[in-house]
């Protein structure tokens, strides 16, 4: 099912939940809402759902608008961050519940009823199970059961609200795994609502990165890891140092090096921000143009290396995160002075005093990248 | 096995993590003695006076047969009603924001406060063949004050507060989301009402009812003002007692009473084991 949001506003009392929201979903597409608490993430996802009322804008599923039809009607999915499953029915009960509660006339018999219950709990690997109750189910199983339930319906879409948050990291992840595998067979048009970006890139097709009741950008994984639009997307998505600097022409300085700005024709005078994330900060060698950095603090996490260091020129505290392999037990303790270089960056034009949202450069291109496989190559 | 038992699991009790279970099962057991236990086996070791033919004699009698059938059924209709409207009171009292509500809500607690007698005289003016109730009633055949459907309204009076006050928390605390659950899933809001919502009260509103009824069977104040008292119509059983007293007749009084302890007992015991039940679903 095809969903179009059209200028969706939304306010309780007076917090703006959402300022206008405008999205696409294509059908059989697997998005993900991905944004901090409070960014109207799961306000949108409630207000497809019929949960919530928007004050106005307008959802179409098809060609049909959804303003009409109560939520009830609207044969929705919904899967709930703490399960909402009916502790005194069993998992059988509670997949068929949806089934059990429509009108005689359009219910199926009870073998037909049986029969789907117990495919969709096959489906989800929970055969065996249905005389359970929730109680005796750990998490997982909780939340696969959930899944089962708003499947039964055959819901023209699939919405769950942070459907992993409650359950431990390796539950998380393996189910994660299993949900993009369904979604491959099954083929529901899903959205899912998470804060964790991890979880969103890993498991959606497009990410739609919400900050402040506003979509900041909407893009396939790689788009909005890569060429993030906004620095809100560059900072929730993978962390970020903003250096300051001073653009001058097709150039910047920035920590005492001088840096092409990073698009082929356009031309900027003025105070900029250079975004960086820590992974882009590697060590320089002597040819390369670099900056001079002290090491505040080592920390390992696996195959990656995190330092704090100190840049010389700024007295600025910035995070480092390198390979391990680039990392010289000896050499690089707290204390030392290393060399680092700017691999990737984004240009942001600062704005006017005062305005939250510095304005990209148009056509803000990373360039750094290019560079890099050359030098390797 | 034994040779890795460590040296702290072999003493004799295991070890527990909250401290005093000994002392405040000592303090428990010796209250629950003083106050439930040994007079309720004072009132067993009086009627035992009686031997078992005697026992059986007295409580057999219809004077006594209608006092006991009328104060269980008295009883278990009121809280019956109760736990119908009381659910729709604590319901309206959770859901709904409305002017006066905090005004309301406080009056729910009045049973619980008023002496018994002052209840009992009032609904007795309020329900008499000329007052200001009574009088649209009897016209139409109803009497209440001096019959037995007296004795239900003021049980209906007294237990009204057991019902609320234990149903209310468990609405209020019921989540919102099984209820967009059911919404989602296609279920009208009776259907959610009546699939999701009363099973998951249910317990607790079993709990308000069996308050309300062991309220009711041993209630005296108010009842004794609107029921009339007439022998074998609308006599309840603790009125009984206190008449068979006041005629020096201990041991058939304390027959009557031991009756209304095993009944009351018995039906207790099943009410909760339903809860159990109900619960563990």
């Amino acid at each position: 099912m095809q969903i179009q949001i059209r200028g969706i506003q939304k306010t309780f009392g007076s917090f703006q939940a959402l300022t206008g929201v405008d999205l696409d979903i294509e059908s059989g597409e697997l998005i993900a809402l991905l944004g901090p608490s409070g960014s109207g993430k799961t306000t949108l996802l409630r207000t497809i759902a019929g949960l919530e009322f928007a004050d106005s804008g307008r959802i179409l599923f098809g060609n049909e608008d959804t303003a009409g039809i109560p939520v009830r009607e609207r044969r929705v999915g919904f899967v709930f961050q703490h399960y909402a499953l009916f502790k005194h029915m069993t998992v059988f009960d509670n997949v068929a519940f949806g089934l059990q509660v429509r009108k005689a006339s359009e219910r199926p018999a009870k073998d037909a009823i049986r029969a789907k219950v117990l495919e969709l709990l096959d489906l989800v690997q929970l055969s065996g199970l249905d005389k359970r109750y929730p109680s005796q189910l750990s998490g997982g199983q909780k939340q696969r059961v959930a899944l089962a339930r708003a499947l039964a319906i055959e819901p023209r879409v699939l919405l769950l609200d942070e459907p992993f948050g409650a359950l431990d990291a390796k539950v998380r992840k393996d189910l994660r795994r299993w949900l993009r595998g369904l979604h491959d067979k099954t083929g529901y048009t899903t959205i899912f609502v998470t804060h964790d970006q991890e979880e969103a890139l890993e498991l959606a097709d497009r990410v739609v990165v919400m900050n402040r009741g506003r979509i900041e950008q909407v893009g396939s994984t790689d788009e909005v890891y890569e060429r993030p639009a906004t620095p809100f997307v560059f900072d929730f998505l993978g962390g970020v140092n903003v250096l300051p600097g001073i653009a001058r022409g097709r150039e910047i300085d920035v920590v005492g090096v001088s840096a092409p700005l990073p698009c082929g024709t356009c031309d900027h005078t003025g105070a900029v921000d250079i975004y960086v994330r820590p992974g882009d900060l590697r060590v320089a060698d002597a040819a390369q143009p670099s900056f001079e950095a002290e090491i505040l603090a080592v920390q390992r996490t696996g195959p990656i290396v995190r330092w704090d260091i100190r840049a010389r020129a700024l007295d600025q505290q910035l995070e480092v995160e390198i390979p391990h392999l680039h990392h010289d037990v000896k050499q690089h303790v707290p204390g030392q002075t290393v060399r680092l270089r700017l691999n990737q960056y984004s240009v942001f034009a600062r704005g006017a005093k005062g305005d939250a949202r510095p304005k990209a450069l148009p056509d803000t291109v990373l360039i750094g990248r290019e560079r890099e496989r050359g030098r390797l190559g | 096995m034994t040779a890795l038992t460590l040296p702290e699991a072999r003493g004799r009790s295991p070890r527990r993590v909250i401290p005093g279970f000994g002392l405040t099962l000592g303090i428990t057991i010796a209250y629950l003695s003083l106050i439930v236990l040994i007079p309720l086996a004072g009132v067993l070791l009086r009627s035992a006076g009686l031997g078992f033919d005697g026992f059986w004699h007295a409580v057999t009698s219809p004077r006594v047969l209608n006092a006991l059938k009328l104060s269980f059924g008295a009883a278990f209709f009121a809280a019956l009603f109760n736990a119908v409207f009381g659910l729709l009171v604590a319901w309206v009292f959770v859901r709904y924001p409305f002017p006066g509500k905090r005004v309301l809500d406080a009056a729910i607690d009045l049973p619980f406060a008023l002496p018994t007698a002052v209840a009992g005289i009032a609904l007795t003016a309020l329900y008499s063949g000329n007052g200001w109730i009574g009088q649209f009633l009897e016209p139409l055949g109803i009497k209440v004050a001096f019959s037995p459907v007296g004795v239900v309204v003021a049980l209906m009076f007294i237990g009204l507060p057991f019902v609320v006050r234990t149903v209310q928390p468990v609405l209020e605390e019921a989540e919102k989301e099984l209820e967009e659950a059911a919404a989602v899933l296609g279920a009208t809001r009776l259907q959610t009402v009546v699939r999701v919502i009363l099973p998951t009260i249910l317990p607790s509103l079993l709990t308000g009812f069996t308050l309300a009824f062991a309220r009711g069977v041993g209630e005296y104040g108010s009842v004794i003002f609107i029921a009339g008292n007439l022998p074998m119509v609308s006599e309840i059983a603790p009125l009984l007692i206190i008449i068979k007293l006041e005629e020096f007749d201990y041991a058939g009084a304390t027959a009557v009473a031991t009756a209304m302890l095993v009944i009351s007992f018995v039906m207790l015991l099943a009410i909760n084991l339903l809860q159990a039940w109900a619960r563990k679903k």
